[in-house]
């Protein structure tokens, strides 16, 4: 039998992605409940997901991209 | 038309005027709606191309192709979807991507290595938003960009440009299986990323 931690690991991914099945689902909420050190860990990997969203997203469209690419429609006749 | 038999020169130059008409509206929609998207193209590219001026010529490059080749486009399908696939082809057509040697692989570290990383030098941290807000962006950016482009190519798509696990296997031609897998490792890759460099600060 798989060291359950070790096994919650692996669930992770999948599971913060919402592509486990119902009884995946259900196994690792119940091992989550029970285990504060793979709470923690979920909790960090979701909220570095959201927070290199974030980074991401802070680099804006120059300007003058967005005039160059208005510049590149093709005229009507 | 029913009346098709019936229509002489006179009316078929006039009919003629309505197709260019529609055809031109259809065109000028096309544009509108892929401009608007152009904030969000660009953010993928962004973080897709190597640098600001990459994406910069990529995005011009990708704008200039669509409007040419705007009735390949199938209106109701997802468009954002159909512009990056260009981008992503661009980007790959320049060439701008060496192919890696087996031995240059990326060392990943496991789901848990960047976590373990920053909560261990911390002073007993309980709040996991406070430990991932020891990394700065820059710090986030710059272990995008290190995260080579085959993974770095479906984790902007998946985890930056929220596309399905589907889509971006359409967009990167490549099966839904490869973009899994490539998720997953792309993901540890860039957390060992991020740990060298948040360790690089602390030192």
């Amino acid at each position: 039998m798989m060291d359950p931690c070790a096994h919650c690991e692996e669930m992770m991914q999948p599971y913060l992605d919402h592509v486990l099945t119902d009884e995946e689902m259900e196994a690792a909420a119940a091992h989550l409940a029970e285990c504060e050190k793979c709470r923690r860990r979920y909790k960090f990997e979701e909220s570095l997901r959201i927070y290199v969203r974030k980074a991401a997203d802070e680099q804006q469209m120059p300007a003058e991209l967005r005039q160059k690419l208005a510049a590149l429609r093709i005229p009507l006749e | 038309m029913a009346a098709a038999g019936t229509v002489d020169r006179m009316e078929a130059e006039p009919e003629e005027a309505q197709r260019l008409a529609t055809e031109a509206r259809d065109r000028v929609r096309f544009e509108e709606d892929a401009l608007a998207l152009s904030e969000q193209v660009y953010r993928v590219a962004r973080h897709l191309a190597g640098s600001r001026e990459e994406a910069d010529d990529l995005v011009q490059e990708t704008y200039a192709r669509a409007f040419r080749s705007w009735r390949s486009f199938q209106p109701g399908t997802n468009m954002r979807a159909w512009l990056l696939r260009i981008l992503t082809n661009l980007n790959i057509d320049r060439g701008r991507r060496q192919q890696r040697a087996p031995q240059m692989q990326p060392l990943e570290a496991n789901d848990y290595y960047l976590y373990d990383r920053l909560s261990e030098d911390g002073d007993g941290i309980s709040d996991e938003q406070r430990v991932v807000e020891r990394l700065s962006q820059d710090d986030i950016v710059t272990a995008l960009s290190a995260v080579p482009h085959d993974f770095r190519d479906v984790l902007v798509l998946v985890d930056l440009g929220d596309f399905s696990y589907a889509d971006a296997a359409q967009i990167l031609d490549i099966p839904v299986g490869t973009v899994m897998s490539r998720l997953h490792r792309g993901r540890r890759i860039l957390k060992r990323e991020l740990a060298e460099s948040a360790l690089e600060e602390a030192t």
